[in-house]
């Protein structure tokens, strides 16, 4: 049974490049399960899916504990714990990431025995981050080398059938280009016998203790745990203050932040970009009309050109 | 036969549109929100000839099927969790109404705290309502219980609701390959909906579910819904026959795997059962002789099978994904109430929990609950209800205790009084 997991941030396409990889695999006449497992659902959120491929019926359920190939699209989610990117890795695993570092620099840092390959992103696809979850498909399923170009396509355009041609072209190109792109390593990943009964590993069981309701029930003490989560990460539209307009009120837009993500500074307000979600709660209660609001891409853009010309 | 892949949530809205469903009274939640979506656009496209109606919660919801239901049409609708049990008092009243409709219940477990992953905690609620109950462990079979289960419900000898059960996540958004019933087939599977004198029309009044005084025409209603229920064994054992012969796939009350020569049996309910599937094969491979039983019904509880199906075996562990407070495991309660008293009955009935909140039990946790069993079948003797929890779960949980207690303690200093 091939065992594959794939890790990315909710909006990165990982459920549909994990069903394109289901697809394909039951195009091939393999009996196919594919999955995602997410906790919030949200833009930015990580999340992973995973994809079991077998010539029988397949009765191995929920998440993949030994993986014969993880893709990342996202490599800023590997050091994230609760992301569980690593989980299971061992050598016998193939790691595919999404990144522009070389492989000796994730080999070095992870301090990995198992075969790694990358898919440094070509400089237009930069822009086009939405298609990614199409590249990593491609290329995991030539790293497979068990799907046709051929099932690649009719799985992608099976998948996609609801969305515009232009966009399912443009999915097909990019996820063709990394299938040809991995020619040389085809059939990198292979299959393996999972744990039988006879060597198993005890699992650890404990009794659980009583414990004062004061340490277990579910609560949280404190606020102070969210000024590390970037939470303006999520934001797909930044508000931004106008100066020359703003009247100095001191309090509208910062009262109005849902998140607290205003302050005034001697009647000057200023917006906490960290952790602002781009709800434009601000830009519509503003008086003056001061604040306004810019797709996050321009103003990335914006702040990249700035950064370059200063 | 073409399959395709489907997951259990589009399984369901193709056993809702198989069944040639009239009406369909909707409320979205999480991880069920995919079978209302998929039906609303086929309702939309003409693809289905049904009227959805959303509605403004699940109590109301649950309201309009029965009334529809009531009024002679064949009523489909799904829920999950927290909204079954939003819906709690309807599910107890409409089933008094012996007016039959399919309810599709997606497992996830309930607050507090929050979760979105599967257990049974929520169908185990509804569990005593009068409902009957269909627990799936495939996609296929999310798909074709949604058409066992109308037959069921308009039996002339039973006339409940029935509720489908799937679990979240492992069936709700796993797609498998599914094979979809040609519609003239099923539909002729299915038959024609008879509502006999429940047809409830404008101009025509007829007062259903009336007040009674006193404790014995009260009593009455009441057993006569369980006598129906429990006349769902023989209806379903007939139906499974028949839908054996129309589909080619067979769907025992209790499927049993591996039983016939085993001395140890795991019983489950649901998806996860499959799971344990997977470390039969494996055991049986080392030359363990265990099997698995999973109730496909578990409303009316098929305690006769149970017997028969473990009589003579040494050891049984009933792994609940479900617990009830102060108590424990509720179908390995229900199993000791079945086979109590009778002779040839396992001597060891053991009790494990697992799979709450989507919890993994991982094959090694099966490995080793068989293993359990075994020893305490040599030694005679029960060990208490094992909490499946494991070393390195309490250490992560102990770290976010950690951060928190840190996060305490900050405010703590901060003027609020030192509570640890």
């Amino acid at each position: 049974m091939y065992r594959i997991r794939f890790h990315g941030r909710g909006g990165q396409g990982m459920i549909t490049a994990s069903r394109i990889l289901g697809s394909a695999f039951f195009l091939e006449g393999y009996e196919v399960q594919d999955a995602p497992r997410y906790g919030a659902e949200r833009r930015g959120a990580p999340i992973f899916a995973y994809v079991r491929a077998d010539d029988q019926p397949i009765y191995e359920r929920g998440v993949i504990a030994q993986p014969d190939l993880v893709v990342v699209a996202d490599d800023s989610l590997i050091p994230v714990p609760a992301a569980g990117v690593l989980a299971g890795v061992d050598d016998h695993t193939v790691l595919l990431i999404n990144s522009d570092e070389s492989i000796e620099t994730w080999k070095q840092r992870l301090n990995l025995c198992c075969k790694v390959f990358t898919l440094p992103a070509q400089a237009e696809e930069r822009a086009e981050l939405r298609f990614m979850g199409a590249t990593c498909t491609g290329a995991a399923a030539r790293l497979l080398g068990a799907v046709s170009r051929d099932n690649l396509a009719r799985a992608i355009r099976d998948e996609l059938a609801e969305m515009a041609d232009a966009i399912v072209e443009k999915n097909l190109a990019m996820a063709l280009d990394a299938y040809d792109r991995m020619q040389q390593y085809a059939g990198s990943v292979t299959t393996k016998t999972q744990t039988g009964a006879g060597d198993y590993r005890k699992p650890a069981w404990i009794d659980l203790p009583f414990e004062d309701a004061r340490i277990s029930a579910p609560d949280i003490h404190a606020s102070a745990n969210s000024t590390e989560v970037r939470t303006g990460l999520w934001r797909t539209l930044r508000p931004v203050i106008d100066y020359e307009r703003c009247n100095q009120c001191w309090w509208v837009c910062s009262t109005f932040c849902p998140d607290g993500a205003i302050k005034v500074i001697e009647r000057t307000p200023e917006i906490d970009y960290d952790h602002c979600k781009g709800c434009m709660v601000c830009v519509v209660q503003c008086p003056p009309h001061a604040i306004e609001a810019v797709p996050e891409q321009t103003a990335q853009l914006q702040d990249a050109e700035q950064g370059a010309s200063s | 036969m073409t399959r395709s892949l489907l997951t259990g949530n589009g399984a369901a809205a193709w056993g809702a549109r198989l069944a040639l469903s009239d009406y369909v009274p909707a409320f979205p939640i999480t991880p069920q929100t995919e079978i209302i979506e998929k039906i609303s656009r086929w309702t939309e496209r003409g693809e289905m000839d049904a009227r959805m109606v959303t509605m403004e919660s699940e109590h109301s919801m649950i309201t309009a099927a029965a009334s529809a239901a009531a009024s002679g049409i064949r009523v489909f609708s799904a829920t999950s969790s927290q909204g079954l049990l939003y819906g709690m008092e309807m599910l107890y009243t409409v089933s008094g109404w012996r007016a039959p409709f399919v309810l599709v219940n997606v497992s996830r477990g309930l607050a507090s705290p929050i979760t979105l992953e599967p257990d049974h905690n929520d169908i185990m609620a509804a569990r005593d309502c009068g409902f009957l109950q269909i627990h799936c462990a495939t996609c296929q079979e999310v798909l074709d219980s949604t058409l066992m289960a109308y037959r069921l419900a308009e039996d002339q000898s039973i006339r409940l609701p029935v509720i489908v059960n799937m679990d979240g996540f492992y069936l709700s958004f796993t797609r498998e390959p599914v094979e979809i019933p040609q519609a003239e087939k099923a539909a002729d599977f299915v038959g024609e909906y008879d509502p006999q004198n429940i047809r409830f029309r404008a101009s025509s009044p007829v007062s259903q579910a009336v007040a009674v005084l006193g404790g014995a025409p009260y009593s009455y209603f009441r057993y006569e819904s369980h006598i129906a229920a429990q006349n769902g064994i023989a209806v379903y054992d007939q139906l499974r026959v028949e839908f054996a012969e129309t589909f080619g796939r067979d769907y025992p009350a209790i499927e049993s795997y591996c039983c016939e020569d085993a001395d140890i049996v795991i019983v489950m309910l649901g998806s996860f059962a499959t799971k344990a599937q997977v470390a039969v094969d494996q055991l049986r491979k080392t030359g363990v002789k265990v099997g698995l039983l999973r109730p496909r019904l578990l409303r009316p509880f098929p305690a006769a099978l149970f017997r028969e199906l473990l009589s003579g075996k040494s050891g049984v562990a009933v792994v609940d994904q479900n617990i009830s407070m102060g108590l424990g495991g509720v179908l390995h309660t229900e199993l000791a109430g079945a086979l109590y008293g009778q002779a040839d009955a396992p001597r060891q009935l053991l009790s494990f929990i697992g799979g709450l909140g989507g919890r993994d039990i991982t094959l090694e946790e099966f490995f080793e609950i068989v293993s359990v069993t075994q020893n305490a079948v040599a030694q005679q003797k029960t060990p208490p209800p094992r909490l499946l929890y494991t070393e390195q779960e309490m250490r992560e949980m102990r770290k976010l205790q950690a951060a928190a207690s840190v996060e305490r303690n900050e405010l703590n200093n901060s003027g609020a009084e030192t509570n640890g």
